[in-house]
């Protein structure tokens, strides 16, 4: 337990922007503390930034899918690898082999029904072969969790999922049916007014089918799943407490990524992207988006919104989205809500969403 | 009314100080040593305690290497990416302080050690430098030695250093590999077998009773019996006091009584009195056995760790429990003392109390009772030592034994004086063996006191040099070779073997593997033929040639613990090897001691050991050479092995550390044997004093037939000698059979294994010479009081005569 | 009547046979009586005493001491009675070792809790036992240890005095003082006493003599 609470300490710093926070935009394009900074002019590289960025504080491979059972179900399903560097200090040892290696990883996996929320949670260093992604063949693994690419021709055009923790565990397949998402301006993502960013992508068209070992028994499920890849230093600004990051599909094939990242002061600084069922983006920066939680459910001590209003004008998008499960609550390190969601409204589809900061 | 009852009763002790000093001294010093010896084990089964369940290690079950050596990190790695829940250790020793590595962020969290951890700054101690925690005294000693960041934590394990798995490995320079992953109580639920994973590694289940506080279990018990006996011996001079204070108020009770105080009343203000001497001395005895505990603790603690890599906390903890229980055994010994005492007044009519009679047993209905009390005890010990079977068998045959022989001690000195009185050819002579034996009764507690500190020093000091002169012996068996060295990994055992053939006489390989054998496990080490396991074995049973039959691949030799665990028979045929087939069954041959080792012992020969464990890599030799080369050998070997210092161990250095161990073992038994004998002494001279005033009226009447007080107090001295040197043979039986019970009784039962028992003469004849010095030196002031006596005082026996 | 004994019988069992000490005592005392009762030794006069103390029980017959029939009082109150209303002077004198005279004399008021400073200071004074407060009683005389135990019993102001040959331990002179200052106070407080004497003597000054002889009053 008193875990956990360090960890949120060692979170809490790695939100903390180590020194931008004084120098604001005049420090972006420099190096924080000796870590690297997103950069708007970066050109994104496949397959090689499938692969980790040790130079980055902090680093993700997000993967979440909305499934369907034999008896039409709904289900959800998470699987989350974290990379980050405790400090400057292990900074320098980012690349040594064995226990001296100062990268941390984390994987989070949880699968979610309508009923039930199961989770898991796994830690380790880098250096010794325990946990670590590599870009081609691309393979990011923690333990005996892992998402291995298995595609001809690229390394991620396929792939294979897993995960296991006391009372459940998945074995899954991966297609991707449409191409890689940029998000922001060419994959980067500003999350707050004085241009804190990230360098994010998504792949939000994987086609997904496999099985999920539930206390119940094995489950085949089919459906749809998105990856997500994002790399920062410094995300976040000192007075934003949190965020709410919606992925969405809907009926007609189109794709949402939203989110508002909120501060101490109540303010929210949004950005979307539409997403064609072919591909093609429309990015929208702060503002375009509205998001208002409409009904909070009290889980695990905390009042969380589950159920919200989200429009997007320009796209003539005003949809009510509600939780699956609205005890979805991550009991992790750093717990957050995270689950799958239906909407209607001016659309109807599926989803996932995301909670952080809800204290 | 209880006020001025109470104030008449206490009345007695103002008006009788040195009684109450016996009392409360005997009570404290009783008191003191059984919670100072209490203090002491509490302390060193709180530090294991501790061990133990740093990490959490004492209930999670464990993986290591069959062979024995490190797992590696890539085997850790595999075995993760298999959906094993483990976390790898790094244990060992850096300037004998015990070094824990381990993964914070894979470690189950329970067990005191991680509980610590989780309170320290997780980013410091995962983030280089990294951080090390441990009581203050332990990073005293780590200090300058790494550069890592220092947190105390109290009430860590003590000598234990707990930091991240990274500053381990430097700290102890190991180069790769791990210790042990422990497994987590929880595992997923998709899971590769381990024999898929890594067929070399081997999962094993908490291990019951191969703790350190089985190990050490021989030691702590020592240390209990000690206390134990102290306190009888304590409780034998308050009972000797008490009873005599009952005895000397039975007028006073009378005429409280006649006054109009009730029987109950009395009782009940008695029973306050008893409850006041035993709080106080209980606090004085408390006290004590702190001050003694702390005082020996230091001893103990690295008697522990010398002896049993035991890390036990040099500082003493004062624990409620152990407060509590020294309290009550304040109390237990009261009552006890007092309830022979209080039954009386409980008893007695109100008229009938006017006669006063000789005080404690001399009725001749007591004397009998007693005689078949003492008979009864004694046939009880002698049944249980044939027939007993278990521990607690063997603890009752040593109460049975030692109060049995206490009751008997009165009568037999009894029968004897008689005898040598009726021998006696002068009057004088006549008088005085008549007189010694009236004195039996008035002195029999003190002299059973006395006979018990003796015995208990006979015993437990013929069985720890019994041990001392075994483990001496052990050492040199097990420590033939001159020098000791260990591979870091197999090639480099490869590499030494080939350097070191032409270097030195022979040398020999120690490999060896853990299996389940009769269902107990057990260590098979292939030995390589050689004249130094002939020379220096010793067997407690053995066939002829036996170190042939081995070299032939035809028998075996086994440790007496297994030998007795198991239930075999020497030429019993037993199957080893990997597949328990009759092909590898092999006749025992042999059965040897093998002190302190808490597991099963097989040995074969390295041929045959190697046919049935190929995969077993010995990296560990004794090498047999001329012992001015050692040194220099030792210098040449680290050198061009780049061997670190602790990986070739000279034998004498090894012998050295183990005896300075043994030694200061020897300190803290010596120390409770002299405590337990001064008690045993001041028993006697309060006795002495006490009679010394009874005995005018017996005197007088021989000062008026014409003997001076001169010779009258020689007699006196004469008599408590002669007394004491009665009791002091009686001790040396009793203490020799005390010393079998000890060491071919219980330890068998406790530990499986029987020291041989060896005589000490030197040392019984000492301790006589003290017995009989500290009866001379008690005897001595009442005599001289009575020199000093004026005849007017012996005069008075005559006026005053009732 | 304050004491009255009604067909009183007592004998004691012993490895030689059954001894008859008492066969069918009667006998009546009143307050403010004085009575001496004498025999010859072992002809049951201390037995007869100890029954009327309360420190023994009859085997059969009626012990009534101030309205109380003994044999159906347990012993807490049979030793309520000797604090309050019986006070017992003995022959060996039987003062506490452990107090001293101060002691000794006020212990008996203080377990009845009725402890008056005034009475023991004047006891005291009339005892002569003033220079000997702070000694303890084996520093006294048996005449001085005497006066003691009778200032403790008579600190209570019990309604009965029982002395069992109070002077027998003592000279001619000291015991002639002793009964002369038992006599005085007794007479004072009107107490009644009964004493047990084998002294003719000492028998004619009191106001009755019962003479016991095998068992039975004459």
């Amino acid at each position: 337990m008193n875990v956990k609470t360090v960890f949120i300490l060692l979170w809490v710093c790695l939100i903390m922007p180590p020194i931008a926070r004084a120098q604001g935009f005049a420090d972006l394009g420099t190096s924080a503390q000796g870590f690297a900074v997103p950069q708007p002019d970066y050109k994104l590289r496949f397959p090689s930034d499938h692969g980790a960025h040790p130079a980055f504080r902090i680093e993700w491979w997000y993967l979440t899918a909305n499934l369907t059972g034999p008896d039409q179900t709904e289900y959800g399903l998470q699987w989350t690898l974290f990379r980050t560097v405790l400090s400057q200090t292990s900074l320098l040892q980012a690349e040594d082999s064995g226990w001296n290696n100062g990268q941390l990883w984390m994987g989070h996996a949880a699968v979610t029904s309508p009923t039930a929320h199961f989770t898991a949670e796994r830690l380790a260093r880098g250096g010794i072969g325990q946990a670590g992604v590599t870009a081609v063949p691309f393979e990011a693994w923690i333990d005996d969790w892992v998402l291995e690419g298995t595609g001809s021709k690229t390394p991620l055009g396929a792939a294979t999922l897993r995960a296991s923790g006391i009372e459940f565990a998945y074995d899954m397949q991966l297609q991707a049916r449409g191409p890689w998402v940029l998000h922001g301006q060419e994959g980067y993502s500003v999350k707050s007014a004085d241009g804190r960013a990230s360098h994010y992508y998504s792949q939000p068209f994987f086609d997904i089918s496999g099985t999920l070992r539930l206390p119940q028994g094995v489950v085949p499920v089919t459906g749809q799943a998105w990856l997500d890849r994002e790399w920062s230093s410094s995300p976040l600004a000192v007075s934003q407490t949190g965020w709410d990051w919606f992925s969405l599909s809907f009926a007609g094939g189109d794709k949402l990524m939203a989110f508002q990242v909120r501060d101490q002061a109540g303010r929210a600084f949004t950005s979307a992207t539409w997403i064609t069922a072919n591909g093609r983006t429309t990015s929208f920066g702060n503002g375009a988006l509205t998001v208002t939680p409409m009904h909070l459910t009290s889980v695990a001590g905390r009042k969380v919104p589950t159920q919200w209003r989200l429009q997007l004008e320009d796209k003539g998008l005003d949809i009510r989205i509600d939780a699956l499960n609205p005890s979805a609550w991550m009991d992790v390190s750093l717990p957050y809500w995270e689950g799958p969601v239906r909407f209607t409204g001016t659309h109807t589809g599926r989803g996932y969403l995301e909670m952080t900061g809800y204290e | 009314m209880t006020g001025p009852v109470l104030w008449a009763l206490l009345g007695h002790w103002r008006r009788n100080p040195l009684q109450l000093f016996t009392v409360l001294a005997g009570l404290a010093l009783a008191t003191a040593l059984w919670s100072g010896v209490q203090a002491i084990n509490a302390e060193a089964r709180a530090s294991y305690r501790l061990a133990a369940d740093m990490l959490g290690a004492a209930d999670r079950a464990q993986i290591t290497t069959r062979a024995g050596g490190r797992v590696s990190v890539a085997d850790y790695v595999a075995l993760r990416r298999g959906g094993w829940r483990v976390t790898p250790v790094i244990e060992g020793r850096y300037d004998d302080i015990r070094i824990l590595g381990i993964d914070p962020l894979t470690a189950p969290f329970g067990g005191s050690g991680l509980s610590e951890f989780t309170r320290a700054d997780f980013g410091a101690f995962l983030t280089a430098p990294g951080l090390i925690l441990g009581q203050a005294e332990v990073l005293e000693r780590l200090r300058g030695k790494s550069l890592a960041g220092f947190e105390t934590r109290p009430s860590m394990a003590p000598n234990t250093a707990l930091m991240d798995i990274a500053v381990a490995q430097k700290l102890l320079e190991f180069d790769a590999g791990l210790t042990r992953l422990m497994v987590d109580p929880q595992q997923p639920l998709v899971q590769v077998p381990l024999g898929q994973i890594a067929p070399h590694l081997q999962l094993t289940t908490p291990q019951v009773g191969a703790d350190v506080a089985r190990l050490t279990g021989s030691f702590h018990l020592n240390l209990t019996a000690f206390g134990l006996l102290a306190f009888a011996v304590g409780i034998f001079v308050v009972h000797g006091a008490i009873g005599l204070a009952f005895e000397q108020r039975r007028g006073m009770i009378r005429t409280l009584r006649a006054l109009g105080v009730p029987l109950r009343q009395l009782v009940v203000v008695q029973t306050l009195e008893l409850l006041c001497l035993a709080l106080v001395a209980g606090t004085v005895g408390m006290c004590g056995g702190y001050l003694m505990a702390a005082a020996l603790l230091p001893d103990v603690a690295a008697t522990l760790r010398g002896l049993y890599g035991a890390d036990v906390s040099g500082s003493l903890h004062l624990r409620p429990a152990w407060w509590l229980s020294g309290f009550a055994i304040a109390l237990l010994g009261t009552g006890l003392a007092a309830a022979a005492g209080l039954w009386q007044v409980l008893r007695m009519p109100l008229l009938a109390a006017a006669q006063s009679r000789a005080w404690a047993l001399a009725s001749r209905w007591a004397a009998r009772w007693q005689a078949g009390a003492a008979l009864a005890l004694l046939a009880l010990a002698a049944i249980l030592a044939g027939f007993g079977t278990g521990l607690m068998a063997g603890f009752a045959l040593l109460a049975a034994l030692l109060v049995g022989a206490a009751l008997a001690l009165p009568l037999l000195l009894d029968q004897t004086l008689a005898v040598l009185g009726g021998r006696a050819k002068t009057a004088t002579a006549g008088w005085f063996w008549a007189d010694t034996r009236q004195q039996v009764p008035g002195l029999s507690l003190a002299l059973m006191a006395l006979l018990l500190a003796m015995a208990a020093n006979i015993g437990v000091s013929t069985m720890v040099s019994s041990f001392r002169q075994t483990f001496v012996g052990f050492l040199d068996q097990r420590l033939a070779a001159e020098l000791y060295v260990s591979a870091q990994n197999p090639g480099q055992a490869a590499d030494l073997q080939r350097f070191l053939e032409a270097r030195v006489d022979a040398v020999l390989p120690v490999q060896s593997v853990s299996r389940q054998l009769m269902g107990m496990p057990v260590a098979i080490y292939g030995n390589r033929p050689h004249a130094t396991y002939r020379d220096n074995w010793q067997f407690l049973q053995a066939v002829p040639d036996v170190w042939q039959k081995i070299a032939e691949g035809k028998a075996l030799i086994v440790n007496e613990q297994f030998f007795r665990r198991a239930g075999l028979q020497l030429g019993q045929e037993l199957a080893i090897g990997p597949d328990h087939k009759r092909t590898n069954s092999l006749q025992i041959a042999g059965v040897y001691g093998d002190y302190g080792n808490p597991v099963g012992q097989v040995v074969i020969a390295e041929r045959l050991f190697k046919q049935l464990y190929p995969e077993v890599v010995g990296q560990r030799f004794g090498l047999r050479l001329d012992p001015s080369q050692v040194s220099k050998l030792r210098l040449d070997l680290i050198e061009r092995f780049d061997l670190p210092q602790r990986n070739v161990i000279d034998q004498a250095q090894i012998k050295a550390l183990s005896l300075a161990v043994f030694e200061r073992t020897f300190t803290v038994t010596a120390a409770l044997n002299v405590l337990t004998l001064a008690v045993a002494g001041f028993a006697i001279l309060m006795s002495l004093l006490t009679l010394a005033g009874l005995r005018l009226p017996q005197l007088a009447p021989v000062w008026a037939l014409g003997m001076t007080r001169a010779s009258l107090a020689k007699f006196e001295v004469l008599r408590a000698v002669i007394l004491a040197a009665f009791t002091s043979l009686m001790a040396l039986g009793l203490g020799l059979l005390l010393a079998w019970v000890l060491l071919a009784v219980i330890n068998v039962e406790a530990f499986g294994w029987r020291l041989p028992m060896d005589v000490f003469p030197a040392q019984y004849a000492r301790l006589g010479a003290l017995a009989l010095l500290a009866a001379l030196l008690a005897a001595l002031w009442p005599a001289w009081r009575l020199v000093r006596r004026s005849p007017a005082d012996l005069l008075q026996v005559f006026s005053n005569e009732r | 009547m304050l004491v009255s004994l009604r067909d009183v019988h007592k004998s004691y069992s012993e490895a030689a046979g059954r001894t008859d000490i008492l066969c069918g005592v009667d006998m009546n005392l009143a307050a403010g009586e004085t009575l001496a009762l004498t025999g010859e030794s072992g002809s049951g006069k201390s037995t007869l005493l100890h029954l009327i103390g309360g420190l023994d029980s009859a085997d059969s017959g009626q012990v009534i001491i101030d309205g109380q029939a003994l044999m159906a009082l347990d012993d807490a109150a049979l030793a309520g009675l000797r604090r309050t209303t019986v006070g017992v002077i003995f022959q060996q004198f039987n003062l506490i070792p452990s107090l001293n005279v101060a002691d000794n004399i006020a212990f008996q008021a203080r377990l009845s809790g009725r402890q008056d400073t005034a009475r023991i200071a004047d006891l005291v004074g009339r005892m002569g036992l003033e220079p000997h407060l702070h000694k303890y009683p084996e520093a006294l005389s048996g005449g001085q240890q005497q006066r003691v135990a009778i200032a403790r019993v008579l600190a209570t102001a019990p309604k009965l005095v029982l002395a069992d040959e109070p002077t027998g331990n003592l000279d001619e002179a000291s015991a002639a003082v002793v009964l002369d200052l038992l006599l005085e106070l007794v007479g004072e407080t009107d107490a009644a006493l009964l004493m047990v004497t084998h002294s003719t003597q000492l028998a004619a000054r009191m106001g009755r003599r019962l003479h016991l002889q095998a068992g039975r009053l004459a």
